[in-house]
């Protein structure tokens, strides 16, 4: 939601990727690493080496006891399930399934809003203008309840098809800023030079938007990514997920299911939803660091408030302006 | 012109969406007809006459070709014929919609509302008084924007409920207690029960509001039209309300639909955890019966709620922003 509110504004620098020298690429890093990105990027990797790793170290996490509803203790972790199975074996799994489907999910995503915004955007006239319109009722129509009635129709739900399925309802919103943005670079002055000296629209695609769309399209992988975690999670609790894999939503489910509320297993529902939550909220931190590249102004905007308002009122507020749009130019 | 284009626009969705609602079952593997006999199945053995009334009570009766059988259904639907219900057997699925979408209607448009504005109006101060402690709302409602609906709303449950005791578990109203009617009793007992799923969807969708109005204002601070304003020597109230948040608005309206798409899907399974009598629970327990009727006709009404909704805000906006009108 962060980054489609506003698809107007979010106009891409195209001097802010370009470092040539390395000299230059540290000094663009350095000043790019700010504290939201270096947390985000953080969370996103502690959890992804989790999921990878982890699984190769817990026990089997379907192999029931009759240690049922055990809180933490040194010889489970995380405290053990209605029927005595290690949570921290099923979060070990739970988390690289929900990643899985995550990036499965984000990549289809990716791949189609691309295709619909910037073919549409660029080529115009009715295919921009069919193509919009299928972007909007796609964007308009409720996901989920959609996914509800795809999904209870298909007895066998394999990993791909609920990937398929989230990411035909997640990609428009994308597709619409993609759209826009294509929209203004179009009509740029090298667009047209390329154009004139007779390049084919695939190579002009290719070689002079896309690069220019890459700040707006990380921002929406990462953005997709969220998405698919929390709509996967939410398709899986109310029981309509991948038969057979584990995930966040699943265990959620089975912990609703055991009365894991009632019976105060805090351990057993609290792990899941914290991981979701840590994962969106690093992905987020992400994307604000993107959105920082994308519109300067938000990244200065509250550095220069600060010292408009230690400096006197009056003439500076507009001298002050000047500087920041020349911090911005520079 | 700019109305007559918003109208065929939702026309447009509301046909593509009938149409999904046709299509899906017919093109996907598995039919519902053998869902239900393998259910029925569990329970004894089943006669062959039954597949046939089966069959027709879910219309599946296959004489008429597919484009015979689209027509008949888009002329049931205009009748508000939606089918018959299995689960609340043999009442129309029409009735069923009819008793479970006030509850979601109220909640999810009061919670709705309610945080739309308490995001703008946040958001307008946090954008005026960037810089300041305000800025450190946005990382806390990251970390509430990136938590799932439904984990929170357990959350609630174990906390609230069930270790405090300060609010009902399930339901949307005490069936001990009062009937549904609009008298102070009834409602407010419904207001007490549902109050922790409204407080769910409000602290969860909140973020986005506040944040994508937070950036609009700070992008509408540095425009001429704020430097005259202040210039002249208005007040910074008003300044701040009529110059710069009227126009930082605009996109949070305009972004609507991906908004409303979010807080519903939510909300379904909000009303899930807390087994709230809504359109949401009503279409969960369709799905786990096999009553393909009734989870059709929810799916139709959710839309159709979704895009009249959109068109409600479509409208309004022509009256935020006049450049529209003029346009037309």
């Amino acid at each position: 939601m962060a980054t489609s509110t506003d698809p107007t504004s979010a106009v891409p620098n195209s001097a802010a990727p370009t470092a040539g020298t390395p000299g230059r690429l540290r000094a663009s890093l350095r000043r790019l690493a700010t504290p939201s990105l270096v947390i985000g990027a953080g969370l996103v990797v502690v959890i992804t080496l989790f999921g990878l790793i982890a699984p190769f170290f817990v026990a089997d996490p379907l192999a029931i006891s009759n240690l049922g509803m055990a809180p933490p203790s040194a010889e489970h972790w995380l405290g053990t399930t209605q029927t005595g199975q290690d949570v921290l074996a099923q979060l070990a799994w739970a988390t690289r399934g929900s990643l899985l489907v995550g990036v499965i999910v984000a990549v289809l995503a990716l791949f189609l809003s691309a295709f619909f915004g910037i073919l549409g955007g660029y080529l115009g006239g009715w295919i921009d203008e069919g193509f919009s319109l299928f972007t909007n009722v796609v964007l308009i129509l409720p996901g989920l309840p959609l996914m509800i009635v795809i999904g209870s129709y298909v007895q066998q739900r394999g990993l791909l098809l609920i990937a398929f399925i989230l990411a035909i309802t997640s990609w428009a919103a994308a597709a619409r800023v993609l759209r826009s943005q294509t929209l203004s670079i179009r009509t740029r002055d090298y667009v047209q030079a390329a154009k004139v000296a007779g390049e084919k629209p695939h190579r002009i695609i290719a070689v002079e938007i896309l690069p220019n769309l890459l700040p707006v399209m990380s921002s929406g992988f990462v953005f997709a990514l969220i998405t698919a975690i929390l709509g996967e999670a939410g398709l899986s609790f109310i029981g309509l997920g991948v038969v057979g894999t584990q995930t966040w939503g699943s265990m959620l489910f089975y912990a609703q299911n055991g009365q894991a509320l009632t019976l105060g297993g805090w351990w057993w529902f609290v792990p899941p939803g914290l991981m979701i939550a840590a994962l969106g909220c690093g992905l987020s931190l992400i994307n604000f660091s993107i959105d920082g590249i994308i519109n300067p102004r938000l990244r200065t905007a509250p550095k220069a408030a600060r010292s408009v308002r230690r400096a006197e009122q009056g003439a500076e507020r507009a001298d002050d302006s000047e500087a920041t749009t020349k911090e911005v130019l520079a | 012109m700019h109305l007559l284009r918003k109208i065929g626009f939702y026309l447009v969705a509301l046909w593509a969406a009938v149409t999904l609602n046709f299509f899906i079952p017919r093109a996907l593997p598995g039919s519902p007809v053998d869902a239900v006999l393998a259910k029925l199945a569990l329970r004894g053995p089943v006669a062959p006459e039954t597949r046939q009334a089966i069959e027709v009570m879910l219309g599946a009766d296959t004489d008429r070709s597919l484009f015979q059988e689209y027509f008949a259904y888009l002329g049931g639907l205009l009748s508000g014929d939606l089918g018959v219900s299995v689960t609340y057997f043999p009442t129309p699925v029409s009735q069923v919609v009819g008793q479970s979408l006030p509850w979601t209607l109220v909640l999810v448009g009061l919670a709705t509302t309610f945080t739309f504005i308490l995001g703008m109006v946040l958001g307008t101060l946090a954008g005026w008084k960037r810089g300041t402690w305000l800025d450190s709302l946005i990382p806390a409602t990251t970390i509430l924007q990136a938590v799932p609906y439904f984990w929170l709303a357990l959350l609630f449950i174990y906390v609230l409920s069930v270790n405090l005791g300060m609010f009902p578990i399930s339901g949307g109203y005490d069936y001990t207690l009062v009937r549904p009617a609009f008298d102070y009793p009834f409602l407010s007992n419904a207001l007490y029960y549902g109050f922790l799923p409204a407080l769910t969807i409000v602290l969860s969708s909140l973020g986005g509001w506040l944040l994508g109005m937070r950036n609009m204002m700070v992008s509408t601070l540095s425009e001429d039209y704020i430097l005259t304003a202040e210039a002249k020597g208005l007040s910074p109230r008003r300044v701040m309300v009529m110059y710069a948040a009227r126009n930082a608005m605009l996109p949070s309206v305009s972004g609507f639909a991906i908004s409303l798409g979010f807080v519903v899907s939510g909300s379904i399974v909000v009303e899930t955890v807390f087994s709230y009598p809504g359109v949401g629970f009503t279409m969960l327990q369709a799905v786990q019966n096999n009553d393909y009727s009734l989870m059709q006709g929810m799916f139709l009404i959710i839309t159709v709620a979704v895009l009249a909704a959109n068109l409600v805000v479509d409208l309004l906006y022509g009256v935020i922003d006049p450049r529209t009108r003029a346009r037309g």
